[in-house]
């Protein structure tokens, strides 16, 4: 029995993998679309086809948007696979996927990886303390659970997420402390020089500043230019006290949660585990797949697009996701080129006037030193509790990348494969070594891509014997 | 788990209850609930201790990256908890420390 060969496997139902897998479709392609969650959206529309929230002020119009995706999806004869984790992708575009504890594989002529974003890793010390989570983690639990932390609350770090579930929480009746802005006041000037893309995309500033004014006429503390952020925990184990300073003064405020945010960067532990090329992003302070105008790798039938590619937002993923499966349905002798070239014209003019913010919001929300070179008692692999002191001794006995560090040190080598700390990991050796951290690099990852019984494993490869 | 350490529940859509044992404890989580969901709507805060130094740690990204709500559920020791939804009847501990081999696999490996 031959194995059925999709024309197109999508990794992740977000606004990029949704709208691809629904275009490749519509176009006559036999489309698989895999994803961890049990429901459709990815993150930023998470739970959107069942909200938890009562009430639809709390979360706002650009949330509920995303449920025309799934809508499109539904109506599609895609296979969809929910609760899915793919954990190898073969050269030959073979995928090993998880689901309900067994593993089976996939055959594919193209791949999308459309896995999307992960919140940037924001180390300081006291940030392993229970009580202390990412913005986005708390907006998850708003969206699928109407769940809300517990107070006194104070949220900390930078960028628009930071400002959006502060605002979220408000009106969801949570009382808030503080909302402690990290943003280096020198951003603002160095921003200004994109302040033209900016003023061009006017749309998207305007409901930025909305937020900020809204939050400030609520009589919300906003404290703007904090700096030397740290949490403290009482005897309990648990955060009690959030220290920082301010315009020269150290203050304290005490919480039972606090939640911070430096911003997201692309998902890559596939690209890179398939050793797809990588570039550092200056402007966004992160790595992301090299790909060409369609989002083709190095890797030749191998795509990306959305936040994965490079962090554009959710719009501009729906509408990428679209292109690139127009160039798919075209590489299988479903569409040609003249016709790609015409439905793409109009999508990559909204997508221009999409990006044209983005160089403004990248230099503005640049995260602050401190957080990207954390001071030394600061844990960075929080799997293995490595600190950031720790990564500059062995730099200082000779370790030159993080491969080296993460043999001596062991970060980087616990269950979360270094999601958490190969970015902070990288820039602390770049910096001791004084060299650009292209020449640092990152870890090699490995499948599986996410920890897997050592039975499953077993399962599948004696499945595959009897083939 | 102690009252003040809870995630408070908005005004929802009825999704229907889930009954859970959380820390020996029978706990109404809401269908669709994650376990890491349940578990800071419980108030299980520490929910884990960290093979290395005992640490407490608690649920921190909620999307599959950090691993930090690894929990036992239903005599299985590292579960993702957000990458998991609450059943009925469904026992969830706190993982401490590192994972421990299950009777299942002690026989398996003797």
């Amino acid at each position: 029995m031959s194995e059925r060969i999709y024309d197109l496997v999508v990794v992740g139902a977000g606004p990029a993998g949704m709208a691809a897998a629904t275009t490749a479709c519509q176009h006559g392609l036999d489309v698989a679309l895999l994803d961890e969650q049990a429901a459709p959206g990815g993150q930023i529309y998470r739970s959107v086809g069942k909200p938890a929230p009562a009430d639809t002020r709390v979360l706002g119009p650009d949330y509920y948007y995303g449920r025309k995706l799934v809508d499109a999806l539904q109506h599609t004869q895609i296979d969809y696979f929910s609760s899915t984790t793919v954990w190898d992708i073969s050269s030959e575009r073979v995928l090993s996927v998880s689901i309900g504890g067994h593993s089976r594989t996939l055959r594919a002529a193209k791949i999308l990886l459309a896995t999307g974003a992960q919140e940037r890793p924001v180390p300081f010390p006291g940030w392993t303390l229970p009580g202390v989570m990412s913005c986005g983690a708390a907006q998850i639990l708003l969206k699928s659970s109407a769940l809300t932390p517990p107070g006194p609350l104070v949220l900390a770090g930078s960028g628009p997420l930071l400002l959006l579930i502060a605002w979220q929480l408000h009106k969801a009746g949570v009382s808030i402390s503080a909302v402690l802005d990290t943003t280096p006041s020198s951003n603002y000037f160095k921003a200004l020089r994109h302040g033209l893309g900016a003023l061009r995309g006017w749309r998207m500033l305007f409901k930025g500043l909305g937020y900020l004014v809204s939050l400030r006429k609520a009589g919300i503390n906003m404290l703007s230019g904090v700096t030397k952020l740290s949490a403290d925990a009482d005897s309990s184990g648990r955060v009690a006290q959030v220290h920082f300073q301010q315009r020269g003064h150290s203050r304290v405020i005490n919480c039972k949660s606090l939640l911070v945010h430096q911003g997201v960067v692309p998902n890559v532990q596939l690209t890179r585990a398939m050793d797809a090329r990588h570039l550092w992003h200056e402007q966004q302070q992160c790595w992301h797949p090299q790909t060409d105008s369609w989002g083709e790798t190095s890797i030749g039938g191998v795509f990306v697009a959305g936040d994965s590619a490079g962090i554009g937002g959710a719009l501009a993923a729906e509408h990428f996701g679209r292109l690139t499966a127009w160039q798919v349905a075209c590489q299988q002798g479903r569409l040609g080129s003249a016709e790609r070239d015409m439905l793409a014209r109009p999508v990559r003019q909204t997508l221009n006037r999409l990006m044209v913010i983005r160089p403004f919001l990248d230099v503005l929300y640049q995260p602050a030193v401190e957080f990207l070179l954390p001071v030394d008692e600061t844990i960075v692999c929080r799997c293995e509790e490595v600190s950031a002191g720790d990564i500059r001794r062995f730099v200082g006995l000779g370790c030159s990348g993080p491969n080296q560090t993460k043999a001596f040190s062991r970060a980087g080598m616990g269950p979360c494969q270094g999601r958490m700390c190969g970015l902070t990991v990288a820039q602390i050796i770049a910096a001791e070594r004084n060299v650009a951290i292209d020449q640092v690099g990152y870890y090699t990852i490995r499948a599986p891509i996410k920890p897997l019984c050592l039975g499953e494993l077993a399962s599948l490869v004696s499945h595959g014997d009897k083939q | 788990m102690q009252h003040d350490l809870m995630f408070k529940r908005l005004a929802n859509e009825d999704g229907g209850t889930v009954l859970v044992e959380i820390d020996g404890a029978t706990f109404n989580a809401r269908a669709g609930d994650t376990v890491a969901a349940a578990v800071l709507a419980a108030g299980m805060i520490p929910s884990r201790t960290t093979p290395l130094s005992g640490s407490s740690r608690a649920p921190y990204c909620m999307m599959g990256v950090c691993f930090e709500c690894l929990v036992e559920v239903d005599g299985v020791p590292n579960v993702q908890g957000c990458m998991t939804l609450v059943a009925e009847g469904m026992k969830i501990l706190p993982q401490t420390g590192a994972r421990y081999l299950s009777m299942a696999e002690q026989e398996m490996y003797s």
